[in-house]
């Protein structure tokens, strides 16, 4: 579904993704942990096209984003990122528009969905996140929590095949945590294809299959959650980060 | 008092016609600025290094500059200095040059205020179009444009109300706006001279105009205030 071969990015001469490779499999749940600074979000904007790398290959849906640092057309680069969904851990709704045009907005002008269907699917996706009732609210009226399970229904507007979090609850209090990550769960039950960026060890734990752990730009350990979660630097990690 | 009454009439009727002169450079200064604020804004923020530069120093000598200047020069140098009197003569070649003149000054002015609108736009807002597959410049109308326009409103507003006033400026080179008109009854006019209070009666003209904008620029934020 998703390949990504020896990664290299770094920005003013430092280098903060080193060689990374990762594979995602259809219908796999990937967590990605470390440090602040070991890379994790920087790999994730990358696979999303949000930073360019330096060097390496993304081949995604079968489709080739770049090989060996290059890049296609910016107009290929669209729409091969399509696949990929993303949620940002500040949310960035767009303020200006209701909950619904939020989710509409994109399918109307990037898919070419009419505003009947477009509002019948964004429909059917509040109802999946639990915020039916909030179609007319503006994101300012809403909660941290209520606006990040708007951005994982905006995402699942275009119908990704994978959806990335990038600290989906990092600006979030424990109580809107736990009904976000109650959203994500609901996913991972889907056989959502999945990339997980999160500092929720025990969530991690919880849905990933398999858990990638990383440190200054490199991928360190890498497997079954139980498996990564027993070696020696991830025990160390937790024990410093949680 | 009663002199005033019996001069009323008079001067009233004269005030109008000034102020007519006033409103027609406003707004020929609106047309014209907001547009070209644009174009500069987005000059003065290129890639291309000499635009932006060159950009950056037509605006500082433009706004570091007493508008009042730049109106003497743009309609005397050319007549006085190249010999090609570019203007023509008459009330219709003063408009002109003072239109000129104006909208060069308030369009460097907007610029500045569209690059800070553009530029206060979070980046977090142009990467989730991005990631929404949206193109550069459906990014542009559809996800900023509402929310620059929503930031440069107060901004502008200052500047609307002050052009009222900035018009007046264009005494300097004779244009027959309402401070004219006011003057000319000092000097003498339809039999009447040594009134000073015409002049000062001008004062209520711009007093009610700016009222009205402010109420309707006060409508206008409000309107735009349906999320913050």
């Amino acid at each position: 579904m998703l390949n990504a071969v020896d990664l290299k990015k770094s920005f003013d001469g430092l280098g903060v993704l080193r060689g990374v490779s990762l594979r995602v499999e259809q219908g796999e749940v990937v967590a990605v942990i470390g440090k602040s600074g070991s890379g994790k979000s920087t790999l994730l904007r990358c696979l999303n096209n949000l930073e360019r790398v330096d060097g390496g290959t993304i081949e995604i849906g079968g489709q080739t984003l770049v090989k060996d640092g290059v890049y296609g057309p910016p107009k290929e680069q669209r729409k091969i990122c399509l696949k990929m969904g993303y949620v940002f851990q500040n949310f960035n709704l767009f303020p200006h528009m209701n909950v619904l045009r939020n989710l509409t907005e994109a399918q109307r002008c990037v898919l070419g969905r009419s505003k009947e269907q477009a509002e019948s699917y964004a429909r059917q996706l509040l109802k999946k996140v639990g915020l039916e009732d909030k179609e007319a609210a503006y994101p300012c009226q809403l909660s941290g929590g209520q606006q990040q399970r708007v951005a994982i229904a905006r995402a699942l507007a275009l119908d990704p095949e994978i959806l990335c979090f990038d600290e989906p609850t990092s600006a979030l209090d424990p109580l809107l945590t736990q009904e976000v990550l109650g959203v994500i769960r609901a996913l991972t039950l889907e056989k959502r294809t999945m990339v997980v960026v999160t500092h929720e060890m025990n969530f991690a734990r919880e849905v990933a299959d398999r858990v990638v752990f990383m440190e200054n730009g490199v991928i360190v350990a890498e497997g079954k959650p139980e498996e990564v979660f027993e070696s020696d630097k991830v025990k160390a990690f937790i024990g410093l980060g949680d | 008092m009663e002199l005033i009454l019996q001069q009323m009439p008079i001067v009233i009727s004269s005030l109008n016609v000034g102020f007519l002169q006033t409103l027609r450079l406003f707004f020929v200064t609106l047309l014209g600025a907001v547009p070209l604020g644009l174009v500069i804004a987005f000059g003065s923020m290129s890639k291309f290094k000499p635009l932006s530069i060159f950009t950056r120093v037509i605006v500082w000598i433009v706004r570091g500059s007493p508008l009042m200047i730049q109106l003497l020069i743009i309609y005397y140098f050319p007549g006085l200095v190249l010999h090609n009197p570019i203007w023509g003569g008459g009330e219709s070649g003063r408009f002109l040059a003072a239109a000129v003149a104006f909208i060069i000054n308030y369009a460097c002015y907007f610029s500045e205020i569209y690059r800070g609108g553009i530029q206060s736009i979070p980046v977090g807002q142009i990467e989730a179009g991005k990631v929404l597959g949206m193109t550069k410049s459906q990014i542009f109308w559809r996800v900023k444009l509402v929310q620059v326009i929503k930031a440069i409103v107060p901004p502008m507003s200052n500047e609307i109300i002050t052009l009222v006033k900035d018009t007046s400026l264009a005494r300097i080179i004779a244009l027959q706006e309402i401070i004219w008109a006011g003057q000319a009854f000092m000097k003498g006019s339809q039999g009447i001279s040594g009134a000073i209070w015409p002049m000062f009666f001008t004062g209520v003209y711009y007093l009610a105009c700016n009222g009205i904008l402010t109420l309707l620029l006060g409508w206008v934020e409000k309107k735009l205030n349906y999320y913050q």
